[in-house]
């Protein structure tokens, strides 16, 4: 069986006395690629992050390819919280990209993708700097190697980030709305890699407003609102034939 | 045909079968500013007038300044000062590092008690400080090492353990720690949020994100505020005089007390400590080109390329020669355009 199957069951988070994650329940297949659309504050990111244990839930569990994220069932059935290498640890095998890239400024392209297989995963040397490489060239990049982030453009930015990513292997990749921050004519090449890497097999999960994007891309579309799923399926039937009112208008001023 | 900007004798001249007119590149000359020149002129004098007066006056006494510059036992007294302010700045910024950790943990024992070390030591005058560490072993005659309330393996007198050197270092140091620590700190919570959160998403060990990830960017705010507090330390040294440790400020202390040529020797203290601060202000320099990687475009030149270009711009604006040849794309702009107002081209 491929890795990458992501659950979320029961998952409450609030801020204050705002829920934000309002009882979530999901389930990713391995292999799937998830789209998560709905309106801004809608606990689309909250969620995301929720699944790398980037920001802790209050009630409910996450877990990938069956390990809880951030615990672990003690033999009275009681949840132990996780020490935080051991969550480091579990963050290796799920990927993250963010909005606003957060590439390490001060070190270069090539550095920035080898730098998480070096130092968390502890793996060789020569294999992970070929691997670096092998990856740059994926997302298009080998000649910005030596590069400084501030010296690419936004959408070259963000395909590093995608390939620093990858570069622990991580059977789930997680990307928290990863084309908003570009100009309109670089969104089309982060959505290409995106687009290649669904074809891979990976795990993905996708926050964006690329309506396009995710017809043709999507497995499986949720819409989300109020931190609560309100619809999810198949691109064609979630899109084109939404059955919440809150989906039909949220599409209608979106579309 | 719409030709406005071109005279009436110039739209006769395009017609379908003429060539076509060549406008040359203006002339440009350079802006006047003669309210600059007059205050260059009276900066000028002044200058001029100090210069002449450090010259003429015979009682600033050079001869004896140059003589007593390289003076064994001032020399001794510069290795002291250097020795001190190196071991300072060294616990200072060592414990003011871990102290900014300790503010920044999750405990709140560490935090506090890294808050209350700051509050103490921040307050406290450093001359009460060094006179207190030097009067250790009236509190405590007697350092053990041993299990803490438990029994002792070794003892030392104290007097024995911090001598003058100890007490000073003791006093300059924990003190610098404090200003260190918040030094630290604010270079630290001056990263961005989106480093922290990077660097934790791609499950680097927790070490390493704050010795490859954070501590490398916050170095950018942390260098210019730390280079300021060693050239206070430097400075600062000059209060163990106190102790009679034989720094620069004591030993030229204990020289004019013999000979009298008071200002003659405070100058060669103060030379001293104008190299030693020359030397910290060079290494900032270099510092801070070193952590700007990444951070700038491109990179700011170092000095010798600066003067080396500003030579050659100068020279050809001069002269007419071309401009050298690996100037930086963008440096001197319009250098080759502008005209510097010399007799030959005045009377264009």
């Amino acid at each position: 069986m491929a890795a990458g199957l992501v659950e979320v069951r029961g998952v409450h988070k609030a801020y204050g006395t705002l829920e934000v994650l309002d009882g979530i329940d999901l389930t990713i297949q391995p292999g799937e690629v998830t789209v998560i659309l709905g309106p801004s504050g809608s606990g689309k990111s909250t969620l995301l992050r929720a699944i790398n244990h980037l920001e802790k839930v209050d009630r409910g569990l996450i877990s990938v390819d069956g390990d809880l994220i951030g615990y672990r069932r003690r033999t009275d059935g009681a949840l132990q919280e996780l020490k935080e290498k051991d969550v480091l640890a579990q963050r290796t095998r799920i990927g993250f990209v963010f909005q606003n890239f957060n590439l390490f400024p001060h070190l270069t392209a090539f550095e920035n993708v080898v730098e998480a297989p070096l130092s968390a995963q502890g793996r060789p040397r020569a294999e992970v700097e070929a691997e670096g490489r092998a990856l740059l060239e994926r997302v298009g990049l080998s000649d910005k190697a030596d590069a400084y982030p501030r010296q690419l453009s936004g959408g070259q930015q963000q395909r590093v980030a995608i390939a620093r990513a990858l570069a622990v292997k991580p059977s789930v990749v997680l990307f928290d709305e990863p084309t908003s921050a570009l100009d309109p004519e670089l969104v089309g090449e982060v959505l290409d890699v995106i687009r290649d890497l669904a074809a891979t097999g990976t795990t993905l999960v996708v926050v964006t407003h690329e309506i396009g994007f995710a017809r043709e891309v999507a497995t499986n579309v949720v819409f989300m609102d109020g931190g609560r799923i309100v619809e999810q399926g198949p691109p064609a039937q979630v899109l084109d034939a939404p059955q919440h009112a809150r989906t039909k208008a949220f599409l209608d001023k979106v579309l | 045909m719409s030709t406005a900007f071109l005279s009436k004798d110039d739209t006769a001249l395009v017609t379908p079968d003429a060539p076509p007119v060549v406008h040359d590149e203006p002339r440009v000359y350079a802006a006047r500013h003669p309210a600059r020149w007059v205050a260059t002129a009276i900066v000028a004098v002044l200058v001029a007038m100090i210069i002449s007066s450090l010259l003429t006056n015979t009682k600033w006494e050079w001869g004896i300044v140059w003589q007593y510059l390289t003076w064994p036992s001032v020399l001794s007294g510069l290795w002291g000062t250097i020795r001190l302010t190196a071991t300072a700045a060294l616990i200072g910024f060592g414990l003011g590092t871990v102290l900014a950790l300790m503010r920044l943990s999750r405990s709140p024992l560490l935090r506090s008690v890294a808050w209350t070390y700051t509050w103490i030591f921040r307050s406290v005058p450093l001359i009460l400080q060094l006179l207190l560490w030097y009067n250790l072993a009236y509190l405590y005659p007697q350092l053990s090492l041993g299990v803490p309330f438990g029994p002792s393996f070794a003892s030392f007198d104290t007097l024995s353990v911090i001598g003058k050197f100890g007490a000073a270092v003791l006093g300059l140091g924990l003190s610098q720690a404090a200003y260190a620590s918040e030094i630290v700190r604010a270079g630290i919570i001056g990263v961005d949020q989106g480093q922290h959160e990077a660097a934790a998403a791609l499950g680097l060990p927790r070490s390493r994100q704050q010795r490859r990830i954070i501590l490398p960017q916050a170095m950018r705010t942390i260098v210019p505020t730390a280079v300021n507090e060693i050239i206070g330390l430097v400075k600062g040294t000059s209060v163990v005089y106190v102790l009679a440790y034989g720094e620069l400020f004591y030993i030229v202390g204990v020289i004019y007390g013999r000979n009298l040529r008071v200002v003659p020797l405070l100058i060669v203290a103060g030379v001293w400590y104008l190299v030693l601060t020359t030397v910290l202000t060079v290494v900032q320099y270099y510092l801070e080109r070193h952590y700007a990687k990444g951070a700038l475009r491109q990179l700011p030149p170092t000095p010798i390329q600066k003067a080396r270009w500003g030579a050659g711009v100068t020279w050809s604006r001069l002269t007419g020669r071309p401009l050298p040849k690996d100037l930086p794309p963008g440096y001197a702009r319009g250098a080759r355009n502008v005209l510097v107002r010399t007799s030959r081209t005045a009377a264009l």
